[in-house]
């Protein structure tokens, strides 16, 4: 049954309130999720303040300065600061989102920083991604193919190819998928929008040769058609791509094998 | 607490293989209602208020007593399986397959029992 409160022991407490910069005229504030599993307390979110003068334009700048320079246990995952790992997704001003290529000049006021919700939280704002990559692991996200290996490479037209814009840039950031209300409810069978983005990649690829198997594979009433086109997913995506689309198709292509 | 691998708890039990039948029977039926509720509308509309005979008289004509008939199958066939769509969404275990019989059995039944009023009206 759908849970609308959270548990006795997720439930957020008002944390810590780090001391102002000295001498700041530029002061912005951050409030922070944070939980600890080693101190058996409740999350809380815990209050820091940067001088803007000194800190880079993006949300992740901020995060990395409080880490080094008031509190280095703040922990969350960071790599390449680019956009193009997806380490950082995080719920920023009520948007998961990449902490990397968010601009502090996107939010009014406070800047609110959650970890990806719905997910088991590790530490901080580090969430459980576990299940969401067997479950992109189970579309089988590579070139299946049963004729055998050609001389030199598996040819694509220029039409065909453009067929997976839009679909190959996605980063498995989980921002898509823990944005819908779908996956929040039903996470553990339907497949969310970054597998089944995935899957169509995989689908219209001209080369694969698996393209049944994996539409029966997908044809569930959890799997595939939890997706009620309720468009989070793209609304969300920092890439700009837009998994519904993909969905969308899918749900085409298996009408039109069976009508 | 059981030791499964992430991989068995992503795939659970495999794919049912069906969903593309329900997927489309409600494409259908909502198509059929886009039309059939206008209709119905138009029809229903100007017998509202309207002296008992009047409206006997009025449903007694083909027309008017099809479209109520086929609103109210389709309709609530379309509703039976929205509502199912919605529980598989909300409410999960034992629950969940009692309510949905539940809905489908009354669905069936107003639509049955509408379909019966309108019978003895018309016919």
């Amino acid at each position: 049954m759908v849970q609308l409160t959270l548990p006795k022991n997720s439930r957020i407490t008002t944390g810590k309130t780090w001391p102002k910069p000295e001498g700041a005229t530029n002061v912005r504030k951050f409030q922070i999720y944070r939980w600890n599993p080693d101190d058996g307390k409740n999350p809380s979110v815990d209050t820091y303040f940067l001088n803007m003068d000194e800190c880079g334009p993006m949300v992740l700048d901020a995060l990395i300065k409080i880490k080094n320079e008031i509190d280095p246990t703040l922990t969350f995952r960071r790599s390449c600061r680019e956009g193009i790992c997806g380490s950082c997704a995080m719920n920023i001003d009520g948007i998961n989102t990449l902490a990397c290529i968010y601009g502090m000049d996107e939010i009014k006021g406070d800047v609110k920083i959650y970890p990806l919700p719905h997910l088991p939280v590790v530490k901080d704002l580090i969430p459980d991604l576990t299940h969401f990559y067997a479950q992109h692991a189970s579309i089988m996200p590579w070139l299946e193919t049963k004729t055998n290996r050609p001389a030199k490479e598996w040819k694509q037209s220029i039409e065909d190819r453009k067929k997976l814009d839009g679909l190959y840039e996605c980063v498995m950031c989980a921002s898509c998928s823990t944005s819908c209300p779908s996956y929040w409810w039903n996470g553990d069978r339907y497949l969310g929008p970054a597998a089944l983005l995935h899957a169509y990649r995989w689908i219209i690829d001209s080369r694969d040769e698996a393209t049944g198997e994996r539409l029966d594979e997908l044809e569930d009433p959890f799997k595939l058609y939890r997706c009620h086109t309720i468009m989070n997913c793209a609304k969300t995506c920092p890439k700009g791509l837009n998994p519904a689309k993909a969905i969308a198709e899918i749900k085409k292509m298996m009408v039109e094998r069976t009508v | 607490m059981r030791y499964l691998t992430d991989r068995k708890r992503a795939e659970g039990l495999g794919s049912a293989k069906t969903g593309t039948a329900h997927f489309w029977s409600m494409k259908v039926s909502a198509v059929a209602l886009l039309f059939l509720i206008p209709l119905f509308i138009f029809t229903f509309g100007p017998m509202l208020g309207q002296p008992h005979d009047a409206v006997i008289a009025y449903y007694s004509k083909p027309f008017p007593a099809i479209v109520a008939v086929l609103t109210l199958i389709v309709g609530f066939k379309h509703f039976a399986e929205g509502a199912q769509v919605l529980i598989e969404d909300y409410v999960h275990g034992l629950a969940q397959k009692i309510l949905i019989i539940l809905v489908i059995c009354l669905s069936y039944a107003a639509a049955a029992a509408g379909v019966f009023a309108i019978a003895r009206i018309a016919l």
